[in-house]
């Protein structure tokens, strides 16, 4: 029984862990898609580049591991907003297949460029030493690292919500998803805001790469393999929404640690029926608006 | 008849009263293929993996390229067929044409099932769908080691030879002839269909579905047929590299595989019948020169390149034809 | 009292709390030349939408010749004999003229889902869509692709289309709607050509045209109907007066 018991706290922090790390990779990707209606499969390489930028710098540089994470999140987006203003903009309202076809090309080349710099092994994780080991909270011990990751990823996920909901750039993305054509017409600069929140995004999943290389490894293959699971995150949390993917990264974390604990035999099989499942009952996702 | 006989003759309708008719250079295709068969005895093992991804794409041009369906799934099927064709054999069912046709039937019924819950959905949601059936289904095939072999692929297919006569030998030779004839009925099929009334109505879809459902066209039952038989000969084209090969691997229902068989697609030509005829060869006959060394090198280029046909050339190597085979009469012309 | 071609009882729908069509009881004789008019977003494509089966109704029956089709899928409205033109173009922008009559003429004919014998190979279909291009004076476009043609022509298409269905029920959505003063009169041609067994619904905002062609005037007020009549009666209406000339701007 107590067995039973401390199984499911385990399952519930490491999938709460794992959570964090795919909300603050996918919140944006659901954001840009919702707001620039931009099918942007290629997310997951700036969560990539972010995780490769972090441990190299921390690996190779010795940079502490604050900064280096406070520079993965700045590079990326000053990145993001740079790739999005040469070449996301060229395609906005191109048809859905160039979209496809455009990111696809960029996952292969982020691929391509990850194995030639750093070789096809996942980098390993220096951690610094206050943030390795157990902490014990009740009697349970818990890895200090992944206590971390909720605690920090928690503090973002209410930073960001806070920001869209209490400042003038928040308010303009909400309308902007809203009614696109209406807030043009009201005056907000949408080119910038795409600009912006592509960047912003970009730095968030950079963030979210890099804090969470110890559950998602950084290897080149990164934005290929997990693709799915982000894609996941956000149709099932409903495109453009920023609370619906918060709570289908929990759903799916915990699911998808809940079964690699109990049913290791069975994979990810049940992870994609059930999201078949919940795309064919709410095409929109589970927090998405109604068609 | 009396309408018929009375039927008027601008360019228009003729165009639309003989588009079907074979011309020339529709023969241009099986001529090379021939022509390849005999003078590079050394190369018929990649020209018959060529054959196999050119009826791949040729499938997928059905979906794609006339109906408009943007799927990321297509190698579910090509990767069922691969498997049913190589379970089959394992298990005792190795006389090959039966095998090509269970495949066929196994991928045209994933094809049916999948796109009860595919065909109703569009955008994004399709796109999601498409690929979590395919994550699905490789799962599966991971997971399942005692039929499938699991993460080292199926091995142990021997393949009899065909009708008792010809066997699968060493260099090749029955593998490419073997993959030349699927491709050709899968060719028959395709281009019968592309130029049937059903085929228009797909243009149709693709076009405008609102206007197709305001003019009494059962959109969904129509995609729903293209899927299945798309899907079908998908399944076919993934038996016979099983056949030929001998073998299965996982990467049959890879995320990869799905994109390589849309970039194919895409540069040859989509929405044309004969793109998968440029696309599948020449991006096969590029990647065995500049990969063998650096597989990985060969996946930035192929971007890369992807990235400036999507940006500047749409329409892959056909559409350029298209656009500068004119230029070039008229400059002749004129000069 | 001559048979309905069309017919709405009580027809209600509503999106949420906002009620867009209001108990609508309509009524289209086989043969009617009918007009429905109103304001910017009094529900007029609504209830087109409605008739066609874009949108479900919230309540209230739907008949076409006198069967209930209320809960008909919208090609099975088309095969009972319903056709429609939209308002903003929705045509085969990379087929040609042609070809994009032809589609509809195979579907009429129950053909297009023939997948073995080649579409060049059913001569009727093709004459049948030639003649159609020909009586609405399209025949020198019909190698042209959509796309190309200007928007007034690409608006005779629209027509085309419908009218290779052979409706008994023809749905015209603002037909001259971005069509410049020199070719409204085209359009109007061909409306008051169509033959006389079609019943015509047409939904315009340009007066001459609907009191030209029109026998009959709904007027369409936030979804319901304020005032039907002919089109001296709907001229001499204080209300519909009211409701136009109060704030109207269309003419």
């Amino acid at each position: 029984m107590d067995s039973a018991l401390s199984t499911l706290i385990s399952i519930a922090f490491h999938g709460v862990a794992y959570a964090m790390v795919l909300y603050l990779i996918s919140v944006g990707l659901s954001v840009t898609m919702g707001l620039m209606g931009f099918v942007n499969l290629a997310h997951g390489a700036f969560a990539m580049a972010g995780g490769y930028l972090a441990l190299t710098l921390m690996n190779r540089a010795g940079v502490p591991f604050f900064a280096a994470l406070a520079l993965a999140f700045l590079i990326v987006g000053l990145a993001g907003a740079a790739i999005e203003r040469t070449l996301y903009a060229r395609l906005y309202n191109a048809p859905e297949l160039d979209q496809v076809l455009f990111s696809v090309a960029l996952i292969f080349m982020a691929v391509a460029s990850a194995k030639f710099a750093w070789g096809p092994l996942a980098l390993p994780v220096p951690l610094p030493d206050y943030l390795r080991g157990q902490v014990d909270l009740a009697g349970h011990p818990f890895p200090t690292y992944r206590s971390f990751l909720i605690l920090a990823g928690g503090v973002i996920v209410l930073a960001v919500w806070l920001g869209l909901e209490r400042t003038r750039f928040g308010a303009q993305i909400r309308a902007a998803v809203d009614n696109r054509r209406m807030a043009a017409a009201i005056g907000v600069n949408t080119s910038l805001l795409f600009t912006c929140t592509f960047a912003f995004g970009s730095g968030l999943a950079a963030l979210g790469g890099a804090l969470g290389a110890d559950i998602l490894a950084i290897d080149p293959t990164y934005a290929q393999s997990h693709l799915v699971f982000f894609l996941i995150v956000v149709s099932v949390g409903g495109l453009g929404s920023i609370r619906g993917p918060f709570f289908a990264a929990l759903l799916l974390g915990i699911t998808d640690t809940a079964c690699k604990y109990l049913i290791p035999e069975f994979g990810a099989f049940f992870i994609y029926a059930a999201t078949l499942a919940v795309l064919m009952w709410r095409p929109n996702g589970l927090f998405g608006r109604a068609a | 008849m009396t309408a018929a006989a009375r039927l008027p003759q601008p360019p228009a309708v003729r165009a639309v009263l003989t588009r079907h008719r074979l011309r020339p250079i529709e023969a241009l295709p099986w001529v090379c293929a021939i022509a390849v068969y005999y003078a590079f005895p050394d190369y018929l093992a990649l020209g018959g993996q060529i054959l196999v991804m050119t009826l791949f794409v040729l499938s997928l041009d059905l979906v794609l390229g006339y109906a408009g369906i943007v799927t990321l799934g297509h190698a579910a099927f090509f990767g069922t067929g691969a498997y049913v064709a190589g379970i089959l054999a394992v298990r005792g069912w190795a006389e090959p044409l039966s095998g090509l046709v269970a495949a066929g039937a196994a991928a045209g019924i994933v094809g049916f099932l999948t796109g009860l819950v595919v065909l109703r959905t569009r955008g994004l949601t399709l796109l999601m769908v498409t690929l979590v059936v395919t994550q699905m289904l490789q799962e599966a095939a991971n997971k399942l080691g005692w039929l499938t072999g699991g993460a080292d692929g199926l091995q142990g297919i021997t393949i009899p030879p065909v009708l008792g006569l010809f066997r699968f030998d060493m260099f090749g030779r029955t593998a490419y002839l073997y993959g030349l004839a699927a491709l050709f009925i899968g060719w028959v099929v395709a281009r019968t269909i592309v130029h049937s009334p059903f085929g228009r109505s797909l243009t149709g879809i693709r076009e405008n579905v609102t206007r197709m459902q305001a003019i009494g066209s059962p959109v969904f039952r129509r995609k729903l047929a293209v899927y299945v038989v798309s899907a079908a000969l998908a399944g076919i084209a993934g038996a016979v590299l099983t056949q030929t090969t001998q073998f299965v691997g996982l990467q049959v229902l890879g995320f990869e595989m799905s994109a390589v068989v849309i970039i194919m697609l895409i540069l040859g030509g989509i929405g044309r019948l004969y793109g998968a005829f440029i696309g599948a060869p020449l991006y096969m006959i590029a990647q065995d020169q500049l990969a063998k060394d650096d597989p990985a090198n060969w996946l930035f280029w192929i971007g890369l390149f992807l990235l400036l046909v999507v940006l500047f050339a749409r329409g892959g190597v056909l559409g350029l034809a298209d656009r500068i085979l004119p230029r070039l009469r008229k400059g002749g012309d004129g000069g | 009292m001559a048979e309905a071609a069309l017919e709405t009882v009580a027809l209600c729908k509503s999106f949420g709390a906002l009620p867009v069509a209001r108990n609508i009881d309509f009524r289209l004789p086989v043969g009617a030349r009918h007009a429905l008019i109103g304001p910017n977003g009094a529900g007029k494509t609504t209830f087109i939408n409605l008739v066609t089966g874009r949108l479900m109704p919230s309540s209230g029956r739907i008949l076409l010749g006198g069967a209930d089709v209320t809960s008909l899928a919208p090609e099975g409205r088309v095969k009972r004999g319903i056709g429609r033109t939209f308002q903003i173009n929705a045509l085969f922008n990379r087929l040609t003229v042609l070809e994009n009559v032809l589609l509809a003429v195979g579907e009429r004919h129950g053909v297009a889902g023939d997948m073995l014998r080649p579409a060049g190979a059913r001569r009727a279909v093709i004459a049948e869509a030639y003649a159609l291009l020909e009586r609405l004076a399209l025949a020198d476009d019909a190698g042209r692709l959509v796309r190309e043609l200007p928007y007034g022509r690409q608006r005779l298409v629209e027509i085309a289309i419908a009218l290779g269905l052979e409706p008994r029920v023809l749905l015209l959505d603002e037909p001259a709607a971005g069509v410049a003063a020199a070719e409204t009169g085209l359009i109007l041609d061909i409306i008051e050509n169509l033959p006389s067994d079609i019943a015509v619904l047409i939904i315009e905002h340009d007066m001459d045209l609907v009191f030209r062609v029109a026998q009959r005037i709904t007027v369409l007020v936030q979804g319901a109907v304020l005032v039907e009549g002919s089109p001296a009666e709907i001229a001499a209406d204080e209300r519909v007066q009211e409701v136009y000339l109060g704030k109207d701007s269309h003419g």
